[in-house]
């Protein structure tokens, strides 16, 4: 028999779990040993999706003689990986996912994750120990880091399928290859990461894979985007009609269309407005895959009512995320909101650090990171956006006294090529070195005694990240009030659920606050109102009296 | 008492078919633009224009019977006994006073009538139709070479000859009654056939 007996069982399994008795009796005799089995049922369905979703690829990597050992390091895995896939770390060492660099081609400013300063972790610099949990790579802990090293590519965190590969803040960009306590102090150990296993299974990139960075930006499960959360593993079909896990289920790689690992769609150089209509196989050019246009079309609604004729010709001013995405933040997990770094360091009156959390369970106070508020299920605000985004960089001048615009995004209601977009934006408070008149780097994580968090000294950790950055610190810091957003594009709802007419056509609507377009529906003449109705309310009681008049005179006559 | 045929049965069918839409566009209309929550904008909106649009159609059909028949000479206003009118619905309508304005076949409307519609078909009704074409072809405003236009100003022009509309609609409402009995103005509109004094 070719099948596995393993498969027989699970397919059985469920069978015994979901069918007549009798059909189980008919097939039991086959194989006597399932009716043995089926008492440990439940955990087998989940085990059978996943086989489902089995790889189509034409390559068993368990019968390769190079992944037939034990290797004892990342880069040994991805030195194996390279005897066949010669060019893979070359393309991988082009892309932003390595390099941590982006050049915006409008703005020219330089922006990525190793040059941007945001209003979370703030800033990756002097901090690569921990931050490069999420590199593609392995061992970039300071600014010596050979970017030209192809056996320091990380292949296996995105094309890891076993779901058991995973990179420790703290190990610059390492899985633990020995027994290790995590989380620290917790008194649970990790065993050494199984490297052949992990190394023989390795597959097309996943929601798994992605999200494992992305879904846990901004330092826990659903923090920083807010559209994108674990709960995008594995979704029903009303948090992303796309993605849904029995329906559609697409993985990330569906939409952001990739070539030599170059991964398609970005928040630096966003597409606000696609005009040029499905993206056909062959067109050439230089055009972004990942919008909805590409696949959509420019006239998504199915033409028909007037209704629906509305619809499409709203999207000469709206974005499809508008009305598709109702919501943020819609896979039941908390999104960060705000992040005040100002109360950071406050300890017991032992000196030990303080964690509190909300009645929700989030932590929403740390001694090492200051308060914090979440929110689930979040209303997007909404801007005008062309699909370009200006940054607050390091050493750029601001205003101290109003909020600093980490990012700002450009547009505007005359603008043939502004959207309405809905965005995150995050507000926080965070360190301003006066001096030097810029947003502070600060050295948050690292086992010596200027990293904030274990010393709780501000000065010394703003000392060593200034010095990062190659700047002395001023010696003086104050914390500055900014703002940074994001667009939503993820979970994108069943149009049952997209937004109706009269959210944003109604007085306060939702699209209240978004100027420069004249909005029916929104009550926005009150003048007139008053002037036209006064008149109308007038010639009725006019015609009243001249009626009761007539009536009058008639009884009388 | 005489009886004589004013209204034929297009005509009817034409006032009474413009008057639904008009009152249906009314409703709507003002909730389109937000004055109060009726049917859901949704609702709103797509039964405006389906009227909107009824009513085209409507027009197509009316101007090509008012042409046919020579009916559009019945708009044609006249100064004579303007005053007298006047005076009629001043004092006259309280005390029974004769009528000045005697109805004919050929003259069906009284002088007040005649300037009150020449304003509906002159004032309102382009006011409505143009800023209502505009309103609906919003997003053909570019290729049209149009888009120095604001929407903001056709709403307030559109809604504007809409609250002329309401006044006109009650104004004509009202004066329905004021025949010799309050019904004879109505029941001629229905039937065709107005009483009319020897």
């Amino acid at each position: 028999m070719n099948i596995p007996a393993k498969k027989i069982y699970r397919g059985l399994l469920l069978i015994g779990c979901f069918l007549a008795s009798s059909v189980s009796a008919n097939v039991a005799p086959a194989e006597p040993a399932a009716a043995a089995a089926a008492s440990t049922a439940p955990a087998v369905v989940m085990v059978e999706e996943t086989e489902a979703r089995k790889s189509t690829s034409t390559a068993d990597h368990s019968k390769f003689e190079e992944l037939k050992k034990n290797f004892k390091n990342g880069p040994e895995v991805t030195k194996a990986c390279l005897t066949c896939h010669t060019e893979a770390a070359q393309q991988v060492h082009s892309t932003k996912h390595w390099t941590w660099e982006f050049l915006n081609p409008a703005t020219k400013q330089k922006l990525g994750k190793k040059n941007i300063i945001n209003n979370f972790c703030t800033s990756v610099t002097s901090n690569q120990t921990f931050c490069s949990a999420c590199h593609v790579g392995y061992g970039w802990s300071d600014d010596k880091f050979d970017f030209t090293s192809e056996n320091n590519v990380d292949c296996v965190v995105c094309h890891d399928t076993t779901g058991k590969y995973k990179k420790l803040p703290g190990l610059s960009g390492h899985p633990n290859y020995e027994v290790m306590e995590w989380p620290p102090h917790s008194g649970k150990f990790r065993e050494p990461t199984d490297l052949k296993t992990i190394a023989q299974k390795v597959g097309k990139t996943s929601r798994a894979t992605c999200g494992a960075c992305h879904f846990y930006g901004g330092g826990g499960d659903a923090v920083k985007h807010g559209d994108l959360d674990s709960s995008l593993k594995e979704p029903q079909k009303y948090l992303d009609v796309h993605m849904d896990a029995k329906g559609l289920d697409f993985s990330c790689g569906k939409c952001h269309l990739s070539d030599s690992h170059e991964v398609s769609g970005s928040r630096y150089a966003p597409t606000a407005v696609d005009d040029n209509g499905a993206l056909m196989r062959g067109d050439k050019g230089d055009r972004n895959p990942t919008t909805c246009v590409a696949c959509h079309g420019k006239a998504p609604h199915p033409p028909g009512t007037a209704a629906v004729e509305k619809l499409n010709s709203h999207t000469d001013k709206i974005a499809c995320q508008t009305c598709h995405i109702p919501a943020y933040a819609r896979g039941n997990k908390a999104t960060k909101m705000t992040w005040d770094w100002s109360t950071a360091g406050k300890l017991d009156e032992e000196g030990h650090r303080i964690q509190k959390r909300g009645s929700d369970g989030n932590v929403i106070y740390d001694s090492k990171k200051g308060d914090f508020t979440f929110e689930r299920y979040v209303i997007p605000e909404y801007v005008w956006f062309n699909g370009e985004v200006k940054f607050t960089l390091f050493g750029d001048k601001v205003d101290t006294n109003n909020v600093v615009k980490i990012n700002e995004f450009q547009g505007s209601a005359g603008d043939p090529d502004s959207r309405i977009w809905p965005v995150k934006t995050f507000r926080g408070k965070q360190p301003y070195d006066v001096g030097n008149e810029t947003l502070g780097v600060f050295h948050t994580a690292g086992g010596d005694d200027s990293a904030f968090w274990g010393n709780y000294d501000w000065d010394k950790a703003m000392a060593w990240g200034m010095k990062a950055m190659g700047v002395e610190y001023s010696g003086e810091m104050v914390f500055v009030e900014t703002e940074m957003s994001w667009p939503i594009t993820h979970m994108v709802a069943p149009k049952e659920d997209a937004l109706k007419c009269d959210q944003c056509h109604r007085e306060n609507g939702r699209l209240q606050n978004i100027g420069g377009v004249y909005m029916p529906g929104t009550n926005n003449t009150p003048m007139l109102d008053w002037l036209g109705y006064a008149a109308a309310l007038m010639a009725l009681i006019g015609v009243l009296i001249h009626g009761g008049i007539r009536y009058y005179m008639s009884k009388r006559g | 008492m005489k009886r004589i045929y004013i209204f034929k049965r297009f005509e009817r069918f034409w006032h009474w078919s413009q008057a639904a839409l008009i009152i249906t566009m009314l409703v709507t209309g003002f909730e389109v633009h937000g004055s109060y929550d009726l049917l859901g904008f949704k609702t709103a909106v797509t039964t405006h224009t389906t009227a909107a649009w009824s009513l085209v159609w409507l027009w197509v059909f009316a101007i090509f019977w008012h042409f046919t028949t020579g009916e559009w000479k019945q708009y044609i206003p006249t100064t004579d006994k303007v005053a007298a009118m006047f005076r009629y619905y001043l004092t006259g309508i309280f005390t029974d006073a004769p009528h000045p304005f005697k109805q004919t076949r050929l003259s069906k409307h009284n002088p007040l009538q005649k300037l009150a519609y020449l304003f509906v078909l002159a004032v309102i009704n382009p006011l409505i139709w143009i800023t209502g074409w505009f309103y609906l072809f919003y997003n053909d405003w570019a290729a049209w070479g149009v888009d120095f236009l604001n929407l903001e100003y056709v709403a307030f022009f559109h809604v504007v000859a809409a609250f002329m509309m309401l006044i006109f609609v009650i104004a004509h409402i009202y004066l329905g009654t004021a025949g010799h009995t309050p019904t004879a103005h109505i029941k001629a509109m229905i039937t065709g056939w107005e009483e009319t004094e020897d």
